[in-house]
């Protein structure tokens, strides 16, 4: 028998595996804010067979795109996407780190050029992903302060 | 493989493979009696460089002025951005976009890390990096390699001790990573405050040679075959007589010159302001006068294969 802590979605995105406490960053980077219109739960700090605790956000009506899997994927490398149809889940995968993150973070170093106002995306190269560590294709430094620079 | 030089972006040492980097040395090698003025050469004829320093730095602007002009090449740009469309707010990637149209390679200097990849990215025509920010300075690199090359032929195990600003110096990472992907013995030898970063010395341990650390000269001096000596910023010390402390230790004398190797070598990128005292210049041992001239055959080197008109 499934037990609910919440009320189930009849369509959407359960993103699932949170690293714990990452759950708030998740909302931002989906672009949940005090308008929404669709039914949005968050669950922080939940037991979880795989990690011992976990976050989980379930947003209604709602799929995510690639620049947003991307992001979760850096804050929450072993999150997984449920893709619910008609109260079921439809499509179940665990997010990618990919080997190139291009626009989606700004450089940590203040010296680096990306930072000035030049028409470039910054671009990062992954270079270790545990922990998941970044090198700036431009100024070569390394960054592991992900979350604070998301964009 | 030397035919892939042309058209090729000069952005950091790391983007050239050990063949690569030795192809560069062995055709400075030709240009030295071009850069010493005994042979003309019309090599360049017809092309133009478009030096943008951002930021002044006598030594590296002038030894790309004269590469170039030895070569027959021309030179246009700003050598500093006053009075230039950047003052006026231009970004970098517009003025790059602008010169590139101009010019047929492109010699960069600017104050931001990263300014050069930035640089390639916005060009067609070949990007060479002549400083930016903390980050590369590849030429001074190559030009470093040449005149070890030159004094000691092979660097296959030779002791090279680095001393100075290990921590801030932008010319010391990327001569290290490369003196290692060599062979050479690398000591690093500074305060501990000014000791090289642990991410550099992984890099360099990972490259082959363990590294040794140090903070005292004396100690290691009388085995080093090169040493190489960078400046040390009194900005970096909070308490100026904490500075004058560091910088007496690390002065390079005649007394501190007693118990060396012969053909110990002394190098620096200059300027200098005090690590070495003027008594060293008359020893044979000082060798930085001519590193500073081998920036010339070296950015022949770089301009000709980029260019295309040497292979
Ligand atoms: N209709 C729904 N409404 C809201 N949440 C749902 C719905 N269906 C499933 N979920 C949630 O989606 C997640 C994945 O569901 P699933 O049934 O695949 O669980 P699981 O077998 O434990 O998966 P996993 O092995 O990924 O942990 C769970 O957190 C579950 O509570
Ligand atoms: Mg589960
Ligand atoms: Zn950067």
């Amino acid at each position: 028998m499934k037990e609910f802590k919440v009320t189930p979605i009849r369509n959407g995105t359960v993103i699932d595996h949170i690293s714990v406490g990452m759950a708030l960053k998740v909302l931002r980077i989906v672009g949940v804010k005090d308008d929404v219109t669709s039914t949005v739960s968050v669950l922080m700090h939940v037991p979880s067979k795989k990690a011992v605790w976990k976050d989980i956000v379930k947003i209604e009506d709602r799929e995510l795109d690639p620049k947003e899997l991307d992001k979760i994927a850096l804050i929450s490398p072993n999150a997984t996407i449920n893709i619910i149809r008609d109260y079921n889940v439809a499509e179940k995968f665990v997010v990618e780190v990919p080997k190139v993150i291009k626009g989606i973070m700004k450089c940590p170093n203040p010296g680096c050029i990306t930072n000035k106002d030049e028409p470039v995306e910054t671009e990062f190269v992954v270079e270790s992903k545990k922990p998941i560590t970044l090198r700036c294709v431009y100024c070569d430094r390394m960054a592991t302060e992900i979350a604070e620079n998301l964009r | 493989m030397s035919a892939g030089f042309k058209g090729m972006d000069v952005v950091s040492i790391r983007d050239f493979s050990r063949e690569q980097i030795e192809h560069v040395l062995k055709v400075a090698d030709k240009m030295v009696p071009i850069a010493k003025g005994e042979e003309r050469s019309v090599l360049l004829e017809g092309y133009v460089l478009g030096s943008l320093f951002f930021e002044p730095s006598t030594r590296t602007r002038l030894s790309f002025d004269v590469a170039m002009t030895r070569l027959g090449g021309r030179v246009l740009g700003f050598d500093q951005p006053t009075g230039a469309s950047v003052a006026k707010g231009e970004t970098l990637a517009d003025t790059v976009r602008m010169v590139d149209a101009y010019c047929d390679v492109i010699a960069l200097r600017h104050p931001q890390d990263g300014a050069a990849r930035l640089a390639a990215h916005f060009a067609d025509k070949p990007i060479i990096n002549a400083g930016d920010g903390a980050g590369q300075h590849p030429t001074q690199t190559m030009l470093d390699l040449f005149t070890i090359r030159k004094e000691k032929k092979d660097m296959e195990g030779i002791n090279v001790v680095l001393v100075g600003d290990l921590k801030y110096g932008r010319t010391v990472h990327s001569l290290s990573e490369a003196l290692a992907m060599f062979g050479a013995q690398l000591t690093f030898v500074a305060p501990p405050s000014l000791q090289i970063p642990k991410e550099q010395l992984k890099q360099v341990d990972s490259m082959g040679q363990k590294p040794k650390m140090n903070s005292s000269l004396q100690d290691v001096v009388a085995d080093a075959d090169v040493l190489y000596v960078t400046r040390i910023q009194k900005e970096r010390f909070p308490d100026p007589s904490e500075y004058q402390k560091v910088a007496g230790t690390y002065r390079i004398d005649l007394d501190l010159l007693k118990n060396v190797k012969r053909d110990m070598i002394i190098m620096h990128p200059l300027p200098r302001v005090g690590e070495i005292a003027p008594e060293v210049d008359r020893t044979p041992h000082a060798k930085y006068f001519e590193q500073a001239f081998n920036g010339v055959p070296v950015r022949m080197a770089i301009l000709g294969l980029v260019l295309g008109g040497l292979k």
